[in-house]
């Protein structure tokens, strides 16, 4: 039922030229985007639109004492000035909390605070007016008089006696915590042969989307209507959220998306100053537009991967993992980032620790505090790249405690690929991995015997060269499991409608997005491939909730899996309904024939029967010609939700060969490979450059980006010249190969890719790094790796 | 962030220029390639009354070499250092210096005078002029006045010019000395972390009047006064190498920054030191 055979989809014959699932089809929206003709939110302007800027708090910690507006007001070109309370009369606070994390607790967000400011670069007060630059000479003339509090800032001391407590209210800091325990891991840990233990430190970074978040909010009074066109993954949630934060009904809220320059996970979010922008908008009923600028973007965006863990893990005398016992800590800012929540990304941690292995004992515990910093959510690889830093940074030095190859205690560790279906110790489900075939299919790539050569030869002149491994595990189409059974109106099922016009041309409207990734060209290749059409006939419909059935938009890499099947089922409904059509015409039963290139064919012989077109017309323009019973819409729509498992995991295993200059402790990046398994993989070309492009923000993770705070809780790389990230002159080259076990969850079999890159390629870095440094004795478990930190390793600098 | 609102004037000649000044007083603002102008504006950390653009003055334009001096005028672009024939013949160390600044779209916008008269004391080319011992054409409606370059950087981004003066020209020594700069960079075309320009003559395998001057590392670029008095005369070998770099201690002073402490910038000075100095021993060097 799985295979997708010419078969199962009722194609003729195994090559036919609209075979396209599996192929590297060109991408057809890319001449748009570089050739300067895509339409983003910023490109539209809609008549009478109006600018927002707002002025954002200076300090981290603040009572408001004053605000006098008049200045501004008197700026020209300004219109109105918007403060937290006059936003509070027609907005209502949200709370980002989630039912199934139990005893998690937030306070309630305004768009904009009402008398006390939480973390530097809060939005406070809004000016708005006929030009941005207007808006900002009035922002720079508000008289806004803080009294400057004292800031928590460090995660560890934030449940500390004397810690800040940033909302009283709450009682302390503690957002969430959750502890997993399975077997008897003091018993383990007790007759373990060796135990290591680290301490690791991922560092808080954010996504830097090449375009800033961008909405225009256009309320028209005269249908009491809420247009908001909005660089979003998630139109259908934000329609959601607008609707309840302004009081409207769903229904009179629209959202458009057209071109989004990047997300990683940034715009799934639901951010103060955006709805601020809704809510005057609605007041003002006159079309509002804001856009971040790169400044607003590294102080509001959301940040994330705050954490500290200290990891110990036992091993007996063969290797064998006996039990991961990690303590996981994190600080996510003064709010819990609605509707996602905040709690998701040290959950995460929990449930992937020790993911790739086959153990029976583990302790995991997250604690998630309240500070005064950016709030923290959900980036692309939510909690992935942390678990496997500590999983694989564990594994290491349990390999070389007992003096056995990295690759090795993976080999005797990895769960076997026959073992599943298979639960994990933190109770995750897998349905069907491949770590052994994809650490082979690695190991193929991977000239190990010639780098460990080269590594002792290079010692010889004093260059200092290591390799380094991760094995990691990735969720992917995630199931209500992951937001809806605790109570969040995020779905996950998702529509497409498939249609065909008179010309025989393909229309397709899906609730998935595309912010770059390719989503649209996948979508256009199942439904070419689902129909019988070259592929250049398909056009497809994105981000816009009046004309896309209901979904969840484009996050943890369901695009192509939950989109992608409703996309590929769709097609076949609506080839079905044409085959129905063309049979009445060429009085012949709809199963002898079939579609191929367009064109209706007898099945069995191929030969061409009619063409789409042919039909288009006699069903669009003379109806009266066909049997007065026979169905002829020729359009269908059909949603996919998972149902068997919560989730469908990948898996995959990254390798990094790095030079260590230790002198400097400058890291060169010598070359990158990758094998994961995403199942059916859909467009190899864009598979491959996902898992790249996920490997270059691993590696900036891992070597370049990080939110540098001062003391008192001021960020300090506010530029991208003090936020390093990733440039293609330091990037390796990067192989990626393929193990494919599609999930039996759907049709296509498809699972997500794009988050694979992004999880396993610190922990790659890092071994790497410490392999490198192996001769000096010398380990680094604190991202980013940064000069100062290898050289104080070394033991150069104190 | 966007603009203030500003004024924009043209200036063709020298004459328009000073006159442009005297008309916009204190609220005029010299705009050349504009790199560190223009996001300074963005920024809105500056806000000029006029921004006075002085790109279309042919006589701060031009490279040449009257065979005891290079000059290169005000508006040499970085480009230009990367492939100008003269640099590469009389001042090599530019040249190599040259694609260390930045990237492609700002060397083709930003100028030399610009990055001198801005003095960041992380950047390349105020640390090659003071290596250079160049001579910093200062002009102004009053005429022109010559300031060596190591009197030049006065303080952080400060300089010796004075209100409503401007850098017309760079001239440069012809003088066959050795030069070769080095940095340590996060990624390619960032600031340094820290890093070296070094000239010097080797007679009969002695040091004579080395110039190293570090950038990167303090409030403007360091000529290390010390480590040349170290070097002086002496052999150019590990031991003489150990000892400059042993004397960088009196003559660094290095601030925190993002990428570390103190220590470590004198530690990457040291390892610069040994790495350019290493370098004057390969057969392949340069005269600067």
């Amino acid at each position: 039922m799985n295979e997708i055979t010419p078969a199962s989809i009722g194609l003729s014959r195994e090559d036919l030229p609209n075979s396209y699932i599996g192929r590297s089809v060109p991408r057809p929206n890319v001449p748009k985007l570089v050739q300067g003709r895509a339409t983003y939110t910023d490109d539209v302007t809609l008549p009478r639109m109006l600018h927002a800027a707002f002025l954002r708090s200076p300090h981290a910690h603040a009572k408001i004492s004053a605000i006098d507006t008049a200045p501004a007001k008197a700026v020209p070109g300004v219109i109105r000035v918007f403060t937290g309370h006059d936003l509070a009369k027609f907005c209502d606070p949200w709370v980002a909390t989630l039912d199934h994390l139990k005893g998690m607790k937030s306070a309630p967000q305004y768009p904009l605070p009402l008398n006390r400011a939480t973390w530097q670069g809060e939005p406070i007060v809004a000016v708005v007016a006929e030009s941005r630059a207007a808006a900002e000479d009035g922002v720079a003339a508000l008289q806004v008089e803080f009294e400057a509090l004292p800031a928590q800032t460090d995660m560890e001391t934030a449940l500390s006696p004397g810690a800040v407590v940033i909302h009283p209210e709450l009682g302390d800091n503690l957002v969430f915590t959750r502890t997993a325990e399975t077997g008897d891991v003091a018993a383990a840990f007790a007759a373990a042969h060796k135990v290591v233990e680290a301490r690791f430190v991922t560092g808080r970074h954010t996504g830097v989307t090449l375009e800033p978040r961008s909405i225009i909010a256009d309320y028209n009074p005269a249908d009491e209507t809420l247009t908001v066109h909005h660089s979003t993954q998630a139109p259908h949630m934000m329609q959601g959220v607008f609707a309840k934060q302004l009081r409207m009904k769903e229904g009179d809220v629209r959202v458009i998306c057209k071109d989004v320059g990047g997300s990683f996970g940034i715009k799934v979010h639901v951010y103060p100053d955006e709805v601020a922008v809704a809510a005057m908008a609605r007041i003002m009923g006159r079309p509002v537009k804001f856009v971040a600028d790169r400044f607003e973007s590294f102080v509001s965006d959301i940040h994330a991967r705050d954490h500290r863990l200290k990891g110990r893990l036992a091993v007996d005398a063969e290797g064998r993992v006996l039990a991961f016992d990690i303590d996981d800590l994190t600080g996510i800012g003064p709010y819990s980032v609605y509707p996602r929540t905040s709690a998701i990304e040290g959950n995460q941690v929990v449930n992937l620790c020790g993911g790739p292995y086959d153990f029976k004992n583990y302790r995991c515990t997250t604690t998630v505090v309240l500070q005064n910093k950016t709030p923290t959510c959900q980036y692309r690889a939510v909690g992935h790249p942390i678990a496997t830093t500590v999983t694989e940074g564990l594994m290491d030095l349990a390999a070389e405690a007992l003096g056995m190859d990295p690759v090795e205690i993976r080999r005797r560790n990895l769960i076997r690929d026959d073992a599943y279906p298979y639960t994990s110790p933190p109770g995750m489900r897998f349905e069907g991995l491949s770590h052994h075939a994809s650490l082979n299919k690695l190991l193929e790539m991977v000239p190990l015997e010639r780098i460990r050569a080269d590594q002792t030869e290079a010692r010889q002149r004093g260059v200092y060269r290591g390799i380094g491994f991760a094995s990691f595990i990735e969720l992917t189409n995630p199931s209500p499991f992951m937001y809806g059974i605790g109570g969040a109106r995020i779905s996950a099922q998702d529509g497409c409608t498939v249609r065909m016009d008179p010309d025989g041309s393909i229309v397709a409207s899906s609730g998935v997005t595309e912010q770059g990734q390719g989503t649209e060209a996948i979508l256009a290749q199942i439904v070419a491939h689902g129909v019988g059409v070259p592929v250049n006939r398909v056009k497809i419909i994105t981000g816009d909730t009046q004309t896309t059935p209901y979904g969840g938009g484009t996050w943890a890499c369901r695009g192509a899996g939950i989109g992608g099947e409703a996309a590929l089922q769709s097609a076949i409904a609506l080839k079905q309904q044409i085959l129905e059509v063309a049979g009445a015409m060429l009085q012949a039963t709809p199963e002898t024939l079939d579609i191929a290139m367009g064109e209706i064919t007898d099945k069995a012989s191929g030969k061409p029967r009619m063409t789409l077109f042919e039909l288009g017309r006699i069903v669009y323009f003379r109806g009266d010609t066909l049997p007065k019973d026979l169905q002829r819409e020729l359009v269908q729509t059909r949603h996919f939700i998972t149902k068997e498992y919560p989730f469908a995991f990948t898996n995959g295993i990254q390798a990094s060969w790095v030079e260590v200059d230790p002198a400097t402790g400058m890291v060169k990046l010598l070359e990158h490979w990758c094998v994961e398994d995403c199942g059916r993989v859909v467009n190899p070309l864009l598979v491959d450059e996902q898992v790249r492009g996920g490997i270059v923000q691993g590696i900036g993770g891992a070597l370049y980006e990080h939110c540098v705070y001062d003391a008192e809780g001021n960020l300090l790389t506010t530029t991208l010249a003090d936020y390093l990230v990733p440039m293609s002159a330091e990037m390796p080259e990067i192989h990626v190969g393929h193990v494919e076990t599609p999930t039996r969850e759907s049709l296509l079999g498809a699972k997500g890719a794009g988050e694979a890159g992004t999880a396993g390629a610190p922990a790659a870095i890092m071994n790497a790094i410490n392999d490198a440094l192996r001769p000096f004795k010398a380990r680094v478990h604190e991202q980013p790796f940064t000069p100062e930190r290898i050289l104080r390793a070394l033991g150069t600098i104190a | 962030m966007k603009w203030p609102a500003m004024g924009y004037a043209r200036a063709k000649s020298l004459a328009e220029l000073w006159s442009a000044l005297e008309a916009h007083g204190d609220a005029g603002q010299i705009i050349a390639g504009g790199q560190t102008l223009l996001a300074t504006l963005a920024f809105r950390l500056s806000e000029p009354g006029t921004l006075i653009d002085i790109t279309g003055i042919a006589a701060l334009r031009g490279i040449s070499s009257n065979g005891q001096v290079l000059r290169l005028g005000a508006l040499t672009l970085h480009a230009d250092l990367c492939s100008d024939p003269l640099v590469k013949a009389h001042a090599p160390l530019l040249a190599a210096a040259a694609p260390l600044i930045a990237h492609p779209a700002i060397r083709n916008r930003g100028t030399l005078g610009g990055s001198l008269a801005y003095a960041d004391p992380a950047a390349e080319l105020p640390a090659c002029m003071v290596a250079l011992d160049a001579t910093i054409i200062a002009a102004s409606a009053k005429g022109e006045r010559r300031i060596p370059a190591a009197a030049f950087f006065t303080d952080l981004l400060q300089t010796a010019l004075a209100p409503r003066e401007i850098i017309a020209a760079v001239e440069i020594p012809l003088t066959g000395r050795l030069g070769a700069i080095e940095e340590i960079t996060r990624r390619s075309g960032d600031y340094a972390m820290a890093g070296l320009a070094a000239t010097l003559a080797l007679d009969a395998g002695r040091i004579l009047a080395p110039r190293l001057v570090y950038f990167g590392v303090g409030k403007i670029p360091v000529f290390a006064a010390a480590a040349a008095k170290a070097l002086e005369g002496r052999s150019l070998d590990l031991a003489s190498i150990s000892a400059a770099q042993q004397a960088l201690a009196d003559d660094l002073d290095p601030p925190h920054d993002l990428h570390g402490p103190p220590e470590m910038k004198r530690h990457l000075a040291r390892v610069l030191t040994e790495r350019v100095l290493l370098g004057f021993l390969n057969p392949k060097v340069q005269a600067a």
